[in-house]
């Protein structure tokens, strides 16, 4: 697992990526079939459009006054029983998550399913000490169990297909052998291999999706119910979070738990939400300890363009829309943020220097989908030209250098994004063939070369983006 | 290893990086359609099907009836100490919390049979706030089935409801759990598998 770090350029990993037919039917089958369903999931509110514009202020609110809330949360968590523990980066935070297991003479622990674990790296850190930290939702385990990193933010083995699967749970679970390769008999496996850690392990790792600075609660969104287990069951419970995910009020919950799961799984309500505040006595776990993690979240939060990214609830609604995602996969994005978003927020953990990471903001088409998708209205295509042109600073300046600042000097004097996409179409002209983008200088020239690219089309996004998908579909 | 020091360079790094940013004003929260109470029991009928959770809605004299019917026949049942022993069908093997029962003798139960703090028709969402007719968290866990009662007012329109009615649980520090529909996976080529981990049935029964 490599973290946030990608190990190559995006288009060097992504013209292996787009070369496995597999892999690209998987993913489209995937993509497709949640991206129809949170249509419906969507049209069913109809003020999807406010809850957006109200999901976005809230976050902001919250960042403008970051430090206020941090210490809020940090002093009510404190208040009900539970500890808080500050980490500046990956290093610092796997360093006391592996002390408070070494405190409790922990040889083995049991995670939810968290990105921001796999951010830190955490079970190669943990693994280093001696300690082995046990995957427990299926898709993680299936992940852990074939060595593999995941691949998207929601489903993390969809890159795997059931007969893999059955492959490798007859091979790694214990008393297994002869299962079919029906999904049900395979999740029944996993139920009897977890059912046994789950009743008798001393510690958890879990992420989080929120925090309430107001009451110092937790919030864990999930559907497998090994959430709960994880988070109930044992004696010593530790809960990573970036700085970002606090909000103020208890009430502030309420638009985010509208908005996350219907962007995210497609439904109405995912299956298990459970929320904690400290410890309570009597219930659950008598130890928690709160990780509140930078890692790089400041330098994003310092920069005026690059800043809304850190409203993002890792719903991955703008996975499912992205054309460039479909065909890659989450593999060539190299980091543990595959995607749109993996797009924007990795090279600013990073730093625009980093020489792999910068060649993501790159892997777009600025066909707009992810923002029309994205439930706290992220402009992410703003972010990917802002980043392009701060890439290209980094190599000195290129005539597509000049073409892309001038489209985000014009997204960010407030230009409807329309007109500011009009500006691209400007600066692609030469390079369109017939509709199709055949070659692209720089970034993306790698990528074009085993596919073809859609060019910006004349018409609006979000009619084009119809047309696509009822020509592609 | 100086977490105090930690904790001041990212204060300080948050301060520096925001200086100057205003907080915008939070737009009103929207609201849906207020529905009468007959439409939002049906709504709630509705989304709990939908999730293919069991669901019964009966007066207060059949209660023990319909627990009856929703345990199919399950035998060693949990019981939260402040549970109306009227929702209980005779006959039952009932497992008290008190003292608290250990992971492996839950793990030993058939069913738990709880009430709940809260429950939301627009998502078909039940909320527990581990009251003493629900118990602690790991009594609606390790069992497979769940069956919970609800009081017909209990049950609030919006999720922003649901939260509102739940402000006075969380200020105290209680846990909540929220359960929409029994556990579920899609991780293998997107194919629903119900129950997972947490009770694989969920039985409803909404009580007039
Ligand atoms: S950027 Fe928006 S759409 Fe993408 S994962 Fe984050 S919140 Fe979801």
């Amino acid at each position: 697992m490599s973290g946030l770090h990608p190990p190559k350029p995006f288009p060097e990993a992504a013209r292996d990526k787009v070369s496995q037919p597999q892999l690209r039917a998987n993913l489209r089958k995937v993509t497709h079939t949640i991206r129809e369903k949170r249509l419906r999931a969507v049209g069913e509110v109809p003020h999807w459009e406010e809850l957006r514009v109200l999901g976005e202020a809230t976050k902001d609110a919250t960042l403008a006054n970051l430090s206020d809330r941090l210490l809020q949360l940090e002093a009510s968590v404190k208040a009900r029983g539970g500890q808080v523990h500050w980490a500046r980066d990956a290093a610092e935070a796997r360093e006391l998550v592996a002390r408070i297991a070494e405190s409790h003479g922990v040889d083995e622990l049991i995670k939810v399913k968290s990105i921001t674990s796999d951010e830190i790296e955490l079970n190669a850190g943990l693994a280093e000490r001696g300690i082995h930290a046990i995957e427990t939702d299926l898709a993680e385990l299936i992940v852990q169990l074939s060595h593999d990193t995941p691949s998207h933010i929601l489903v993390p083995a969809i890159h795997r297909n059931r007969a893999e699967i059955q492959a490798l749970f007859n091979r790694e679970l214990p008393g297994e052998g002869n299962l079919s390769d029906a999904p049900a008999e395979l999740a029944g496996a996993a139920r009897r291999y977890l059912r046994h850690k789950f009743l008798t392990t001393k510690m958890a790792v879990s992420g989080v999706n929120f925090a309430v600075a107001e009451t110092g609660t937790v919030c864990v969104v999930e559907s497998e119910g090994n959430g709960r287990m994880c988070l109930t069951l044992p004696e010593v419970l530790v809960s990573v979070m970036g700085i970002e995910k606090v909000l103020e009020r208890w009430e502030d919950l309420a638009v985010f738990m509208e908005l996350l799961p219907r962007s995210s799984t497609a439904e109405r309500m995912n299956p298990y939400t459970s929320f904690w505040s400290g410890v309570t006595p009597g219930d659950g776990p008598q130890e928690f300890h709160l990780i509140l993690l930078d890692n790089g979240r400041t330098d994003v939060l310092a920069d005026a363009t690059g800043r809304q990214t850190l409203r993002c609830i890792r719903c991955s609604a703008c996975l499912n829309v992205c054309p460039v995602y479909e065909r890659t996969g989450g593999h060539a994005y190299g980091s543990v943020y595959p995607g749109p978003i993996g797009a924007i927020l990795t090279p600013q953990l990073l730093g625009m220097a980093d020489k792999n990471a910068n060649t993501l903001p790159g892997a777009s088409s600025l066909c707009g989908a992810c923002f029309d998708a994205c439930p706290v209205r992220i402009n992410i295509p703003q972010v990917l030209i802002y980043l392009r042109g701060e890439a290209n600073e980094e190599k000195g300046v290129t005539a597509e250098a000049l073409a892309m600042g001038a489209v985000g000097y014009a997204m960010s004097s407030g230009w409807r994004f329309e007109g500011a996409l009009k500006l691209a179409r400007a600066g692609q002209g030469p390079l369109v063939r017939g509709g199709e983008i055949t070659a692209l200088p720089g970034l993306l020239g790698g990528w074009t070369q085993s596919r073809d690219l859609k060019a910006v089309p004349p018409q609006s996004f979000r009619e084009w983006w119809r047309q696509r998908e009822g020509a592609d579909g | 290893m100086g977490n105090a020091e930690a904790r001041l360079e990212v204060l300080t790094r948050i301060n520096r990086a925001v200086a100057g940013v205003q907080a915008p004003a939070l737009p009103a929260y929207p609201q849906c359609e207020r529905l009468e109470r007959e439409a939002m029991l049906r709504q709630f009928q509705d989304r709990i099907e939908d999730y293919r959770a069991s669901f019964q809605r009966v007066a207060q004299t059949e209660v023990a009836g319909a627990v009856a019917l929703a345990l199919a026949g399950a035998e060693r049942v949990v019981v939260p100490a402040g549970l109306n022993p009227a929702f209980l069908p005779t006959g039952l093997h009932e497992l008290h919390d008190d003292p608290p029962l250990s992971h492996a003798g839950l793990d030993r139960a058939e069913a738990v049979v709880t009430g709940c703090a809260v429950a939301i028709s627009e998502t078909g969402t039940i909320i527990l706030d581990h009251g003493v007719d629900q118990g602690r968290r790991a009594l609606t866990l390790i069992p497979d089935l769940h069956i919970c009662v609800i009081r017909a007012e209990q049950i609030v329109q919006s999720v922003l409801d649901g939260v509102q009615r739940m402000e006075g649980s969380v200020g105290a520090g209680r846990p909540l759990t929220w359960i929409s529909g029994g556990s579920a996976t899609s991780d293998i080529e997107l194919v629903r598998v119900e129950g997972v981990h947490g009770p694989r049935r969920l039985c409803v029964v909404v009580l007039d």
